[in-house]
């Protein structure tokens, strides 16, 4: 009887009752040419309760991590307008700024509240759109994304993607003792949640495209598996356990197959498992290693990793199986493709000169070109928009997570106070909504 | 007194092992167990000092005798055995093949360049070629479990040639049964 306590122990050493801390995003290549705004402060007199966030300050900063936008600076606002009637049009367009937004926060109940906002053309001086949102204490920094969004959408003619979230790994070490954590976020790094802890790796975090599942890599019981975790609920099934590797879950883009990497057969090969009938279809036949599949978003086909030609490449394969066909040729590293939700570029590592870094691959045309400068950059993941890029990258002696945008002009890097952090994955659009 | 060190450093890492699929605290997602891991470790625990017997242990432990060495480096990029380790790895065939009971685990890794799932592959492509050496000469399949840890578990933390040379390696890992 005495191990049933020697285990609760050790599980209380092992984990520390504090939150997670939250990654801190800084703009490290700002684009010339983005577009002036200003995001007024929203009126917040008149209420009964404090409103818990500032919601002009998360649409601003939202916009300006977007790279598109340059909000203007709080303390360089020239006027402070809360209704449609108090703006001055003329001189918000001597400063050059081409977009205007205000709103009001108003409490409607215990812990509910109305956001309304407008955002305004300012050269031709009338509104583009306006709403009335209703939202709560724990909802208001989430219903401010989607206003983000919103407005993202009607300035760019693009969806926006700030009511997002992000997965990715932290470790951290003490002594000789690593632990391993898997985390989300909401896409500008707040809101941290651990759903998963382990003394043993965790890799590969993958959602499902409805947003609501990760499949992700677990070392625990000193053996690779794969597991679906509802993030929800934290309720998760071990899904694959064969002997060998069980590696790079990919969920095909209906949600109800996994493409994995197996080794059962003697070396790492394509797998297709389907969910409810848990059966399983051998996608790939080689005696090198082929792993990191990802799902064409038509679901037609699949682009891996393979060293079939001598060197890690990425090659295409019809998901029914038969010939792959090779699709990159420039140097002798190319691998973990993500694909862009148009289907029309991948994501890539690209190793060359001792240096890994991120490079985008434009699948009509063949055309290849280097999107960052780093030594050890890896994991990319598109946003679901397409417009930015989320990957790894070592600064200094820590892992950090960066992101670029997809034209290559915009960087920031998202880092934590300790520990390393690894292999985002960014999140489908939200479906909550 | 060798045994009853590696007899307490499994069970510590039984219990860590445990750790990571069971419990769970107040806004922290209780973490369901498929598994059978804290019972079956008990029993690994429990076994170990005794199916080694005293002379495997102290054979294992000897700094003199090759089977204190469990540790083989790998070029970059290759999964080849060099050399110099087939010595070595000949004793701990030899020593498997004398103990039929012993069982190893053959664990792959990496440096930490490029990608972390190609880098699970190579580490398994490196303890697959151990795992090949080892029955060649003796050993049983029976004994013996491949895993790959990747990059996952370096044993040196630099950036640099110097640690990731000690980082491309597979280690045998003896456990009991």
């Amino acid at each position: 009887m005495k191990k049933p306590i020697l285990l609760l122990a050790a599980c209380f050493l092992a984990w520390p009752l504090l939150a997670p801390a939250a990654l801190t995003i800084e703009i490290t290549q700002g684009v010339e040419g983005a577009l002036p705004i200003a995001v007024v402060p929203f009126d917040e007199s008149n209420n009964a309760y404090q409103p818990p966030q500032d919601v002009a300050r998360i649409i601003a900063d939202d916009l300006r991590r977007s790279g598109r936008f340059a909000p203007v600076d709080e303390q360089n606002l020239i006027a402070r307008p809360v209704q449609a009637a108090q703006i001055r049009f003329k001189d918000w367009r001597t400063l050059g700024v081409g977009s205007l937004v205000i709103g009001r926060v108003e409490t409607t109940g215990e812990g509910s509240f109305r956001i309304q906002f407008q955002l305004f053309d300012v050269f031709r001086g009338r509104q583009l759109i306006g709403f009335s949102v209703p939202t709560t204490r724990t909802r208001m920094r989430y219903d401010a994304h989607r206003i983000s969004d919103l407005i993202y959408e009607k300035l760019t003619g693009q969806r926006g993607a700030f009511a997002t979230r992000i997965a990715y790994v932290t470790v951290e070490k003490k002594g000789k003792k690593r632990s391993y954590h898997l985390q989300v976020a909401d896409a500008d790094g707040y809101n941290p949640q651990t759903i998963l802890r382990s003394t043993q790796p965790l890799m590969s975090p993958a959602w499902s495209p409805d947003g609501q599942r990760l499949a992700y890599v677990s070392f625990e019981k000193r053996r690779a598996s794969i597991f679906v975790q509802d993030v929800g609920s934290g309720k998760r099934e071990r899904v694959l356990a064969f002997a060998g590797i069980n590696g790079a879950p990919a969920w095909s883009p209906d949600g109800r197959r996994l493409a994995v990497t197996l080794s059962r057969d003697g070396n790492p090969e394509i797998y297709i498992y389907t969910l409810a009938t848990r059966k399983l279809q051998r996608v790939t036949r080689s005696t090198a290693i082929d792993t990191e599949p990802v799902w064409s978003p038509d679901g037609a086909s699949l682009v891996f990793t393979s060293d079939r030609g001598g060197s890690p490449q990425l090659y295409r394969v019809p998901v029914s199986g038969g010939r792959a066909r090779r699709l990159t040729f420039e140097g002798n590293y190319n691998a973990s493709a993500d694909f862009s939700p148009d289907g029309k570029h991948l994501a890539l590592v690209h190793g060359a000169g001792g240096k890994y870094r991120i490079g985008l691959l434009d699948l009509d045309s063949g055309r290849f070109r280097l999107l960052t400068d780093g030594r050890l950059d890896e994991s990319p993941s598109f946003a679901p928009n397409g417009s930015m890029i989320i990957y790894a990258t070592a600064a200094g002696k820590r892992g950090v997570l960066a992101a670029v945008s997809s034209d290559g002009r915009f960087k920031q890097r998202l880092s934590l106070q300790t520990g390393d952090v690894r292999e985002p994955a960014w999140s489908p659009f939200d479906r909550r909504q | 007194m060798n045994t009853v060190k590696l007899g307490l450093a499994l069970m510590f890492a039984g219990v860590l092992a445990g750790c990571s699929t069971t419990g769970s605290k107040p806004g922290e997602v209780a973490v369901e167990d498929r598994g059978t891991t804290a019972g079956a470790t008990e029993e690994v625990t429990t076994r170990a000092a005794g199916d080694y017997g005293e002379l495997g242990m102290q054979a294992l432990n000897d700094p003199s005798s090759p089977l204190s060495h469990r540790v083989i480096y790998f070029a970059f990029d290759s999964s080849e055995v060099a050399e110099q380790d087939r010595d070595l790895l000949a004793a701990h065939a030899a020593f498997l093949a004398a103990n039929p009971d012993v069982k190893v685990s053959v664990e792959g890794h990496t440096d930490e360049r490029g990608s972390r799932e190609y880098n699970i592959a190579l580490g398994e492509r490196r303890a697959q070629a151990v795992k090949r050496i080892l029955e060649f000469q003796g050993a049983s399949p029976a004994q013996m479990t491949v895993v790959s840890y990747g990059e996952e578990k370096p044993a040196a933390e630099g950036h640099d040639e110097s640690a990731w040379s000690l980082n491309r390696r597979v280690e045998l890992v003896y456990v009991g049964r």
